[in-house]
C-alpha cells in the first residue's frame, strides 16, 4: 500500500470473471497524470468492466487497481470514499437520478462533499451547465432531457467536484457529430486546462483521435494492443489495427 | 434438498440484509432529508387509501355483524364488536397487507430501476453510501408511518361502521361512543398498533431487499416488485400469528 506511483492510474495482472466468461484476462496498463486514454474494443470486450474496476464498484478476481498512489482492491468503504472523490464518472446511460432535478443531481455531491455555501454552490453549478450547454435547463428531471442532454447533464455531474481522473463510458454515443465534437472539446479543456487524467470507452475512433494520447484495445478479454494512435494503427493485431483505422 | 438448501441460504441473505438496515439506522451520518422525502411518500401518499379502505370496511363489516348479532338479539354489541375487531386485528393487519401493496411493490420497483439503471453505482461514485442513502430511510419511514396508518384506519373503521349503524338503527353518537370503547383496554389498542412498527420493517426490508440487490435489468423491475408483494404479504400474516403470542404473553388480560 505504501509503493509509490507517479501514475494515474495502473492495472496490474487484473483478471475479472462473470460465471465461466473471462472478462479481463491479465490485463496491465498504466496512464498518467494529465493524459487521456481511450478504450477501444466491440461490444462486451469488458471496457465498461474496466471503468467500474477502477471505481471499485466490481472487484477483480485477482490483480491490483491503483488509482492515484492507492491500490483500491480489498480496500475499506472509508478509505474507498477517499478514493473516489479523486473520480468523475460519466455512465452511459448517465445515470441521473430521476427523483431529483437536475440542479439537484449536480447539488447532490457538492453539499454532501464540500464545504461550499449555497451561493458557491450555484455560482459552480451555473458554470458546469453553461460548460455542458445545458444553463437554464437545471429546474429540468431528467426525464425531460433528450438522450443527448441528459448525456451532458452527466458529464456536468462528473465535472462538478472538478475530478483529478476523469472516466466516461462512451461519452459521445447516440449525439450527432456536431454535439458529440464539443463534448470531446470539454473532455480536452478538462485535460489541458486541469490537468485532469482521462480514461475514455469509445466506439468513436474519431473522437479517439481527437482525445487520446494512448489508446487500449481490448479483445475478448484480452489487451491486445496499447500505444500511441499511430503505434496501434501500425499493430500487428489484426482487431486493432482495423478498429483504429476502419 | 437443494431446494432447501437454496431456502436458507435466501432467508440468511434477508436476514443479514435486515440486520445491516438495523445497524445503519444507529449509525451516522443520518439521512434526514431522505427520510422526511420517504415518509411524505410512505406516509401522506398512502393515507387516502387507508382511510377509504378502513372506511368501507367499517361499514361492511358492521352489516355483517348486525346480521348475526340480530338472531343473538345482541345488537347492542355492535360498537364494541367493531371497535375491538379493528384496533386489536383488523386495522393493523389490513393496513399492513394494503401497504406491502402500495408501498412494497414501490420500492422493489424504485429500486431494481434504480440498480438496473446504474443510479446506485452512480450514488456510489459519489462517495456516498448508497444503503444508508436509499434503503435505511424507506425502511424507517414504513416503520414509523405503519402505526400511524393503522390509526387512521381504525378511526376511518369505526367512522363507518358507526355511520352503518346510525343509518339502519339510528343510534345516538353519544351511545355509539360509549358502547364503542367499553370494552376497550390501552393494552387492547397499543400493543396491536405498535406490532405494525414490525410489519413496516419487514415491508422496507423485504421489498428493499429485492429492489436493491437484483441483478435482472428491466426484467428485474416488475419482477423485483411482484416478489417484494408477495413475501411481504406473506410475512406480514406470519409475523402477525407470532406478535399477537408475544402479546397474549406480554399482557394476559388480552387473552380472554
Amino acid at each position: 500500500m505504501s509503493e509509490t506511483h507517479s501514475i494515474a492510474v495502473e492495472f496490474k495482472r487484473v483478471m475479472k470473471s462473470f460465471g465461466t466468461k473471462r472478462v479481463l484476462n491479465d490485463v496491465s496498463f498504466q496512464i498518467g497524470q494529465g493524459q487521456a486514454l481511450c478504450l477501444l474494443g466491440r461490444s462486451g470486450t469488458g471496457k465498461s468492466v474496466t471503468l467500474k474496476l477502477i471505481m471499485a464498484l466490481m472487484r477483480p478476481d485477482s490483480g491490483e487497481v491503483w488509482v492515484d498512489q492507492d491500490n483500491v482492491v480489498g480496500m475499506g468503504e472509508h478509505r474507498l470514499s477517499l478514493v473516489r472523490k479523486k473520480l468523475g464518472y460519466l455512465f452511459q446511460d448517465a445515470a441521473l437520478f430521476d427523483s431529483l432535478t437536475l440542479y439537484e443531481n449536480l447539488a447532490l455531491p457538492l453539499s454532501r462533499l464540500t464545504k461550499k455555501s449555497k451561493d458557491e454552490i450555484d455560482d459552480v453549478i451555473h458554470r458546469v451547465l453553461t460548460d455542458v450547454g445545458l444553463e437554464g435547463d437545471g429546474a429540468k428531471y431528467p426525464s425531460a432531457l433528450s438522450g443527448g442532454m441528459r448525456k451532458r447533464a452527466g458529464l456536468a455531474r462528473a465535472l462538478v467536484l472538478e475530478p483529478k481522473i476523469l472516466l466516461a463510458d462512451e461519452p459521445s454515443s447516440g449525439l450527432d457529430r456536431i454535439t458529440a465534437a464539443e463534448i470531446d472539446e470539454l473532455l480536452m479543456r478538462c485535460k489541458t486546462e486541469r490537468g485532469t487524467a482521462l480514461i475514455v470507452v469509445t466506439h468513436d475512433v474519431h473522437g479517439a483521435r481527437r482525445v487520446a494520447d494512448q489508446v487500449a484495445v481490448l479483445d475478448k478479454g484480452n489487451l491486445v494492443a496499447f500505444g500511441s494512435v499511430g503505434e496501434v494503427s501500425q499493430s500487428e493485431n489484426d482487431v486493432a489495427r482495423r478498429l483504429i483505422t476502419e | 434438498m437443494r431446494w432447501l438448501s437454496k431456502l436458507f441460504e435466501f432467508v440468511g441473505k434477508v436476514g443479514l440484509f435486515s440486520l445491516r438496515v438495523l445497524v445503519d439506522s444507529l449509525r451516522p451520518p443520518f439521512e434526514f432529508a431522505q427520510l422526511s422525502r420517504q415518509l411524505a411518500e410512505v406516509g401522506n401518499r398512502s393515507l387516502t387509501l387507508i382511510v377509504v379502505s378502513g372506511f368501507a370496511l367499517g361499514a361492511v363489516m358492521t352489516l355483517h355483524t348486525r346480521s348475526t348479532l340480530v338472531m343473538f338479539g345482541a345488537t347492542a354489541m355492535i360498537p364494541a364488536v367493531q371497535s375491538v375487531g379493528f384496533f386489536v386485528e383488523i386495522g393493523p393487519l389490513v393496513a399492513g397487507l394494503l401497504l406491502a401493496g402500495r408501498v412494497g411493490s414501490g420500492i422493489g420497483a424504485v429500486l431494481a430501476n434504480m440498480r438496473a439503471s446504474e443510479q446506485i453505482d452512480a450514488i456510489e461514485s459519489l462517495s456516498i453510501d448508497s444503503f444508508k442513502f436509499l434503503v435505511v430511510p424507506r425502511v424507517l419511514a414504513c416503520v414509523i408511518a405503519l402505526p400511524l396508518l393503522t390509526l387512521s384506519m381504525d378511526f376511518a373503521g369505526l367512522l363507518g361502521g358507526f355511520l352503518s349503524e346510525v343509518l339502519t338503527s339510528h343510534i345516538a353518537p353519544a351511545l355509539y361512543l360509549n358502547r364503542a370503547f367499553v370494552y376497550l383496554q390501552w393494552s387492547n389498542f397499543i400493543a396491536p398498533t405498535l406490532k405494525t412498527a414490525v410489519f413496516g420493517f419487514i415491508i422496507g426490508c423485504v421489498s428493499s431487499y429485492f429492489g436493491y440487490t437484483t441483478d435482472k435489468g428491466a426484467q428485474g423491475v416488475g419482477q423485483a416488485a411482484t416478489n417484494s408483494v408477495v413475501l411481504s404479504s406473506l410475512l406480514i400474516i406470519v409475523a402477525d400469528v407470532l406478535l399477537i403470542k408475544c402479546i397474549f404473553f406480554l399482557f394476559p388480560d388480552t387473552a380472554i
